[in-house]
């Protein structure tokens, strides 16, 4: 009997909870009439406002926050636009739901950073459906046809790696030591890293045009600075001169020029040891002030304006590339660097 | 007579864990002669040696913890990286007073201590509460705190990594002036020698083995199996708030992400290579010490062996395979079998 009663029970739960499923269904459309107030809105001064909605993975860190900051701060209502913005917690379905909405809301331009690279193709079909041009911002996505979206904008780290080797020849050039033996050792982030792989690689590019250029060691320290601190100590227990520690990220060279110190060794544009990291965040600039750290070399969030070229050439009628990377720039000590403290978004 | 000595000697509980940890060492004999040289660099001790032993203090903090809980509930805190974070990002926020750089304190350092090491026992009484009063099992009460803790810990920073950078904040995990060893191996040493106090002196120890070994009969002779559980989870909360503390005071910042990331691996680990049964009851914390600075050991290892970053998990599974194969009850069965097969020849041969 009491076997029964409680199967009556669950099963009773059962419908109910597929009753809210299914409302949660109905549900799911019905932010589309009350959005579509705006989207009315919108349409009725089309004429001056371009509406763009933008998918938006999350705010899990403080380039993120920086990204999205760029965003808001160049669609605005000034400059001739509407920001529709949509934070999907780091979750895909969020973000095809998102996707969705600007779709029933009929917006003019759909900016899309994924979370994920796979998994796009139907919801993008539907946006070409719609005729809405899908720009992609920071990462790439896998779809079987280009033409799904009309450009990708984003950070290039092997070209960071690139832009540091050149910076750390034209360094020691200026110090006359262009054509001395220069020993390395390289602090490598999280292999596997799409940062890691491209800045290893791009760095790889102008070390092999040196012949003077020897790298000792690599070693992961995981873009973490007690990592980086923990693989300089064994560094400078392994080689006795090194002269320059290329840290693939800002805080292993915050760790790494800790284990230098504590080495009883100096570092920084009046020190032995040239360090320089990735990412420029705002403690690296504290660092170089400080006159620790050589130089930062920038991964740049601010994708907003970027975007908005795009979509002003599209609006022309102007094509576009379809990659298309930041501007990107470094930092070094010979700069004024209070005044650009200050203003730096990260 | 010799071999009755050899025998006695390997029949030691804790002579597997050391001689893994040996083995570990010797390595470098070979491959790094200067591996054992030690110097006095600015007032302190410098040299691979120096590196394992500093390094592995936050690790052999939390074996302590650790091997406590395994041994009375039979399972494993997850958490202990994650509180850790906690601790951390409670510590630096009240020293910065909610600025995410500061160059002075906002509040006096020992309240940020205290408040650290506060925040750690609680979650682990949380922790203890739900595996001992509720009787969840360990591994989910404690998965609570490891997908939460990181969270709370970000909210706490705002998700950003907050810096204190004043001198006497990285004292804790650096070192004294005037004192050559580094401050975390103290630390260490300090916290091995009050456990092993707190467990010899008073029947703490026994009460933990009892209540590990079987729960209802334990309580039937009038231990409260219940609060022995409890107490061993806010310890190795305890223990992880102090981990936590070194952890951030080595990088003057809280980084909510990254402090004690996979720290509870390790630990677990730390507690298996020192010869301890993750089924609870009997336990050595030598034995998990000895584990945490193994651990250490071999990673300093293979810096010092110059092995290429992406092949060092590769040598990392191989060594920790045959440590544990090394010292599981399968292999010590065998090892026993071709004593007796040898015996028997040799007693077969003075026969003949």
């Amino acid at each position: 009997m009491k076997k029964k009663v409680l199967s009556i029970i669950a099963m009773l739960a059962m419908t109910v909870s597929m009753a809210a499923c299914g409302s949660g269904g109905g549900e799911a459309p019905a932010p589309a009439p009350t959005d579509g107030e705006g989207g009315e809105e919108v349409s009725s001064d089309a004429g001056d406002l371009i509406t763009v909605g933008y998918a938006q993975v999350g705010a899990e860190s403080d380039w993120r926050t920086a990204n999205t900051e760029s965003f808001k701060s160049t669609f605005t209502e000034e400059n001739g636009y509407k920001l529709i913005f949509d934070d999907a917690q780091q979750k895909q379905e969020n973000q095809i739901k998102a996707i969705r909405s600007f779709i029933q809301q009929d917006v003019d331009y759909i900016v899309v950073a994924p979370v994920v690279e796979t998994g796009w193709e139907t919801v993008l079909e539907e946006a070409k459906e719609a005729g809405i041009p899908v720009i992609l911002s920071d990462r790439m996505m896998q779809v079987s046809d280009d033409e799904l979206y009309v450009a990708w904008v984003g950070g290039n780290f092997v070209k960071e790696g690139e832009t540091c080797g050149e910076w750390l020849a034209d360094y020691l050039e200026a110090q006359g030591r262009g054509s001395e033996e220069i020993n390395m050792v390289t602090i490598q982030g999280t292999i596997g890293a799409s940062a890691q792989v491209g800045r290893t690689e791009g760095f790889g590019n102008i070390l092999a045009q040196h012949d003077n250029w020897k790298m000792l060691d690599m070693q992961s320290g995981e873009f973490t600075q007690s990592k980086g601190q923990e693989v300089m100590e064994s560094f400078l227990k392994s080689y006795d001169d090194i002269d320059v520690v290329i840290c693939e990220n800002d805080n292993e060279a915050f760790g790494a020029i800790d284990a230098i110190k504590a080495a009883g060794k100096t570092c920084g544009p009046n020190g032995d040891i040239i360090v320089v990291g990735f990412d420029s965040v705002k403690a690296a600039f504290e660092s170089m002030i400080a006159g620790d750290l050589n130089a930062t070399f920038e991964c740049n969030p601010l994708h907003g304006p970027r975007v908005a070229e795009i979509i002003q050439k599209l609006e022309a009628g102007e094509s576009v590339d379809k990659i298309q990377y930041v501007d990107e720039a470094y930092f070094d000590t010979s700069m004024d660097l209070e005044t650009i403290l200050p203003d730096r978004a990260y | 007579m010799n071999s009755e000595k050899m025998k006695k000697i390997t029949s030691q509980r804790l002579f597997l864990p050391i001689f893994c940890l040996i083995l570990v060492l010797l390595v470098n004999v070979v491959t790094t002669p200067n591996f054992f040289a030690i110097s006095i660099r600015d007032g302190v001790l410098y040299g691979y040696i120096i590196d394992i032993i500093n390094r592995a203090s936050e690790l052999v903090i939390l074996a302590i913890g650790m091997t406590l809980v395994v041994s009375a509930s039979a399972g494993t805190d997850i958490s202990v990286g994650a509180i850790m974070a906690v601790s951390a990002a409670v510590c630096c926020n009240i020293l910065s007073g909610g600025e995410r750089a500061v160059t002075e304190y906002a509040s006096p350092l020992i309240l940020g201590f205290l408040a650290a090491i506060v925040v750690g026992v609680l979650i682990g009484c949380f922790n203890g509460f739900l595996v001992a009063k509720l009787n969840i099992q360990p591994m989910v009460a404690t998965l609570i705190m490891f997908t939460a803790g990181r969270g709370i810990a970000q909210l706490i920073t705002d998700g950003q990594i907050t810096y204190v950078r004043v001198d006497s904040y990285r004292l804790l995990g650096a070192s004294f002036p005037g004192i050559p060893i580094p401050t975390p191996f103290i630390v260490a040493v300090i916290m091995v020698a009050f456990t092993a106090l707190l467990l010899s002196k008073t029947a703490l120890g026994m009460y933990i083995q009892s209540v590990g070994i079987n729960k209802k009969a334990s309580s039937f002779i009038g231990i409260k199996s219940i609060f022995i559980i409890f107490l061993t989870y806010a310890y190795c909360g305890f223990c992880s708030g102090l981990s936590g503390l070194i952890a951030s005071s080595r990088i003057y910042s809280a980084d909510a992400n990254n402090i004690g990331l996979n720290m509870e691996l390790d630990a677990i680990l730390a507690v298996a290579i020192g010869g301890n049964s993750l089924a609870g009851g009997k336990f050595s914390i030598a034995g998990s010490v000895i584990g945490a600075y193994t651990i250490q050991a071999l990673t300093t290892t293979l810096y010092a062996m110059h092995v290429s970053s992406d092949q060092v998990p590769v040598y990392k599974a191989i060594v920790v395979v045959i440590i544990v194969a090394l010292q599981s009850p399968g292999f010590a069965r065998w090892r026993k079998n071709l004593a007796k097969k040898k015996n028997m020849n040799i007693t077969q041969k003075e026969a003949a």
